[in-house]
This record gives structure tokens, sequence and C-alpha cells, in this order.
């Protein structure tokens, strides 16, 4: 019988699908389409300690073979979350892995500290979202910043912390050892590359935020490079995503080094995008007697 | 489990400069929805990867179809007016919550459209003057007032079935100017308005719903990637703290499209 499950920081997930976040909500809303007990993980849409009412509308655009979105990271605060988010997600046999996002490092801490407790299984740290605080933009940029508030992140939380990593760098390799040198337990990327439409007609920004955060199968290439030079360069495990819309796109993830996979904007194009992704994988183990997921990750070199 | 339905183009027409009127057979879709809910429409073309949310026009329950009339604004727009009878398109629906329609049972209701606004009052008429074929114990007096800027469309649809006033921009029919201006002039009066068209006409119909005491609700539109909730791209501010992250932006494809026009910022 052929293995799917994989296993990051210690916990183990049945299939390396799961949900990226900001495009999933916290699951309710898309239970109604997909089978959250099919899921390898649900990974939430960023949390803070308050609640934050993010950016004015118009907030998302279309692009050619993508799209650009400025929420602004619109979320009911890590209490409201507590209390309704989590206990909705612990229904179902899936992993949770909560995504944690803050203006500045006490703010993240706050988070990570109110989660210890909690029933959850990861944690994954936002360093990397380009539509807040552009003061504070230079965080997930900057290698000395990420590797002392990953390790400030990990002296505090009780779950395996996950660092998501921005692609508006230069250097992705070097921001991923920061980030391990830190104690980071596993890494993600890509987050959305920062980016802009005009609106000819209306002379104006297409988004109210003037720019966005670029996504889907636009981005694809430029993700997997990045998951590739980063699994170059690290010993941690990489959940890998941008522009996944089926199987074989999650499958150059995983041969390109990533151990699970995410599904983001392929949500928007069909709700059981994820389902199709894990149905796909299992297919393609079939088609090429590949008995273990594990020995795919990363075989191309 | 909900899911996208691969359905049927039963015919499409452009009824007027831009303006397409597309019917299709679903499914299960069209058995489920109520008057001012809308779909997702999906493109074939993977470029364009985000559905777009039209508003149901007519939904005949018993024959499993759903009309839509839509206007041409774009390349996915336009990929569907190139739809011919037996070509098939992905849906996703009904989404929104629909015109509370018992709040007009037995009352005087305008039925306020401006623009591609007019086509989703269609079927919350035929709702309400027990024409929808399910739906007819919320039977109402209603009055369409329909918006154009200059061509018309759908006008004998409403004619067939309620008392119409009618406000075209360029004055060649009807009351010159807009909406407000036709109610006016032709001194009509009612307990309720359901509206759905342009901001600019929408703020106007709250002014003048706040000024004459009647109850208002309104249908809004805003750029949607989800359609379900899940987002939070397609938001309005709201006067109350919504449900979802507790500050002031309520879900349009989820919470709405249709709201108390007290109730939102406009």
């Amino acid at each position: 019988m052929k293995k799917t499950s994989v296993t990051i920081a210690g916990v183990e997930l049945k299939n390396p699908v799961m949900t990226a976040s900001g495009t999933f909500g916290s699951g309710a809303e898309y239970s109604e389409f997909v089978d959250l007990n099919q899921l390898g993980a649900v990974v939430t849409k960023g949390v803070a300690d308050k609640a934050w009412a993010g950016n004015p509308t118009p907030r998302i655009t279309e692009v050619y073979g993508g799209m650009l979105n400025a929420i602004g990271l619109q979320n009911p605060g890590i209490e409201v979350f507590c209390s309704r988010d989590i206990p909705f997600l612990q229904q179902f046999d899936t992993r949770i892995i909560v995504n944690v996002c803050g203006h500045a490092p006490e703010e993240y801490l706050r988070v990570v500290e109110r989660l210890a407790d909690e029933n959850i299984d990861m944690l994954e740290i936002n360093i990397s979202c380009p539509n807040v605080n552009a003061d504070f933009l230079a965080f997930g940029q900057d290698p000395r910043s990420v590797e002392e508030l990953t390790r400030e992140i990990k002296r505090l939380a009780k779950q395996p912390v996950i660092m998501k990593l921005t692609p508006n760098v230069t250097d992705i390799a070097e921001i991923a050892r920061a980030a391990e040198a830190g104690g980071a337990d596993a890494l993600s990327l890509i987050n959305t590359l920062t980016g802009m439409k005009i609106d000819i007609n209306r002379r104006t920004f297409a988004l109210a935020n003037k720019t966005g955060g670029m996504s889907g199968p636009a981005v694809k290439p430029v993700a997997v490079r990045m998951v590739y030079q980063t699994a170059q360069a690290v010993n941690i495990p990489i959940i890998g995503m941008g522009g996944i819309l089926n199987a074989e796109d999650a499958l150059e993830f995983i041969l390109a080094g990533a151990t699970a996979v995410s599904v983001g904007t392929g949500n928007f194009v069909n709700p059981a995008t994820t389902l199709d992704v894990i149905r796909g994988i299992e297919e393609y183990m079939d088609r090429y007697q590949i008995e273990d997921i594990n020995d795919l990750v990363g075989a191309v070199r | 489990m909900k899911k996208k339905e691969c359905c049927i183009v039963e015919s499409q027409e452009m009824i007027g400069e831009g303006i397409c009127s597309l019917w299709i057979e679903t499914p299960s879709i069209a058995e489920e929805a109520v008057p001012g809910q809308f779909v997702s429409l999906y493109c074939r073309d993977g470029s364009r990867l985000l559905p777009r949310p039209i508003s149901l026009c007519e939904i005949d329950r018993a024959g499993k179809r759903l009309h839509m009339v839509y206007r041409i604004a774009g390349k996915g727009t336009a990929e569907f007016a190139a739809l011919k009878a037996g070509d098939t398109i992905e849906v996703m629906g009904p989404l929104g919550n629909g015109f509370p329609l018992e709040k007009a049972a037995g009352r005087r209701v305008f039925l306020m459209g401006g623009g591609i606004g007019i086509p989703p009052m269609l079927e919350t008429a035929k709702a309400l003057t027990g024409n929808s074929g399910y739906q007819n114990e919320t039977a109402a007096k209603v009055t369409a007032v329909l918006g154009y800027r200059d061509e018309r469309f759908l006008q004998d649809e409403y004619e067939k079935i309620c008392d119409v006033c009618i406000s075209t921009e360029d004055g060649s029919y009807g009351t010159k100017g807009n909406v407000i201006d036709a109610i006016r002039e032709n001194a009509l009066e009612a307990d309720v308005i359901f509206a759905c068209g342009p901001a600019p006409m929408l703020r106007g119909i709250k002014a003048y719903a706040q000024e004459k005491g009647i109850a208002c609700w309104i249908s809004m539109e805003e750029r949607m990637a989800c359609g379900i909730g899940a987002c939070l791209a397609c938001v309005c501010q709201s006067k109350e703290v919504d449900g979802h992250s507790h500050v002031h932006n309520k879900r349009i494809c989820k919470d709405g499209p249709v709201f108390e026009a007290s109730e939102v910022e406009l």
C-alpha cells in the first residue's frame, strides 16, 4: 500500500496537501464544498492580537493568469479566533496550522503566547505580507530581523514554528538560512509577489491600496525556483506554494524539494481544487509505482 | 457537498448594446435560487481565474433554468457573450442572501433598478406578483422604477406583470433624469423599496427612503474572488459590527448582496 503521509517537525499529515493562508478563512465557508477531513492540514487566515479592519476596497483585481490582492489581513483577533475558529476546526480529522500576523514583534509574541495552550498542531508566522505597514515590510526582507524574530517566537511557542517567507527579496536562500538559524522548524514559501495594476479607463490604480500581492499560476515558475533554491540551502522541511491548480503543479514543488504544498488562489478557481490535487498525486504515484511520497521530495536535483 | 455545476446554455441573445440575455439549464442551482441572489460564472480561458458574479434575472425552478442579463464589461463577460446554445459553462451558486420578500407582503413596493441593476429586480417582481410559480404568499402592490441611460431593455417583461415607471438620462423615454426624478414627477408613493444599481443611485435612493421614512433594502456589488465569504475581498462598510471579523466590514457575497440601506455606508 502506498504511503501519502508526510511528517513536518514531528507532526504527521495524512497527505501533503494543505490550504494557503488567507484563501480559505478558517475553513467554515469552504466546508460546504470540501470535506475538510480529507486535507493534510488547514492553514488559517492570519490572526493578530486584536481585530484588524483591513484595507479599503477594491481589494482584489484579476491579472493575466493570476490576481492581485490587498485585503490587509482583516481578522477578528485572537480571542474570537480561539473561541470560534479553533473549536470549529477541531471537529475535523485534519491538522490545524494557525497563521499569525502582526505589525511588530510584540504583537506576534502575544498571539504565539495566547496559542500556547490551544489544541493546534503548528504555527505559521507571516513575516511577509506585502499589504500592511510599509515600515514593517523590511522585516521579512532582512535576514537579521528574521533570525531574531524566529528566535523570540521559538522561545514562547509550544507548537512547531513554520516561518512564511516573502519572495520579494534578492536572495531567498539567505533569508531561509536566517530563519533556520533562528530555530524555525519549517519554512513555507512563497507569499505573494508585490504587483500593481492600472485601470487605464479610470486612470487610477485598480486596487485602493495601489499595490497588491500577486498570486496564481503566473507566479508558479518563480515559486518553484525559490523552493528549489531554499531546499538546497536549508535542512528543515519546506511547504511549497504559488499558483498550484492541479496535481502536476503540486508535484513540481515536491520534486523541487517541498515536503508539502498549499493551494491558495486555486481555491477561488474551484473550491474543490485541494481534493483534485490529492487525488491527482495518488494517481501519479500509481502510474509511476511510487510507494512513498517522501521518495519524491527533492528528487530533482 | 455543494460544488461547481456544469450547466448547458439554452439560448443567448443581445438585447441591447453590449447587453446579453443568457438562459442556462442547471443540474440543481435553479431549484434552490431565490430573487436577489447571484451566481459565479467561470471562464474557460485559463488566464482568467476568478469567477464573475452575475445576478439572477429570472428563476425557472420547474424547468431548472436560470436567466441572466449582463453587460459585456471586459474579457470575461465577452467570453460569456460568445456562448451559444448547447455550449457548457461552469457555475457556482446560488450565492448570497436575496431580497427579504416577506417585508413587502401586502404593501406598496418600489422595485428600483438602474442600468445593469435592472435584471435582478425582474424575478423579484415576479415573486411579489405571484408570477414566479413558487412564491404567491407574499403578494404586494409592485411598481418597477427603471432607470436607463438611453437604450431600454427588459421593459416588456416588467410591463407584463406590474406597473412600470421609467427614467432615461437622455430624456428619450419617460422622465428625463434618474429613478428618483421619475418617482417625484409621477407623484408615486410606496411603503418599501428594493433596489439594485450603481453606487450613486443607491446613495440617492437611501437618502430618499430616509427622507420619506420608507423601509429600504439595496443590493450591492464589489469585486469578488471566492464568492462564498472566505477571502474578505468584497466587503462594505457596515454600521453594525460584522459577524465574521467583528469590525465594520460586512461581506457582500455572503452577508449580502442585499442589505438594509441604513445598515451600510455608501
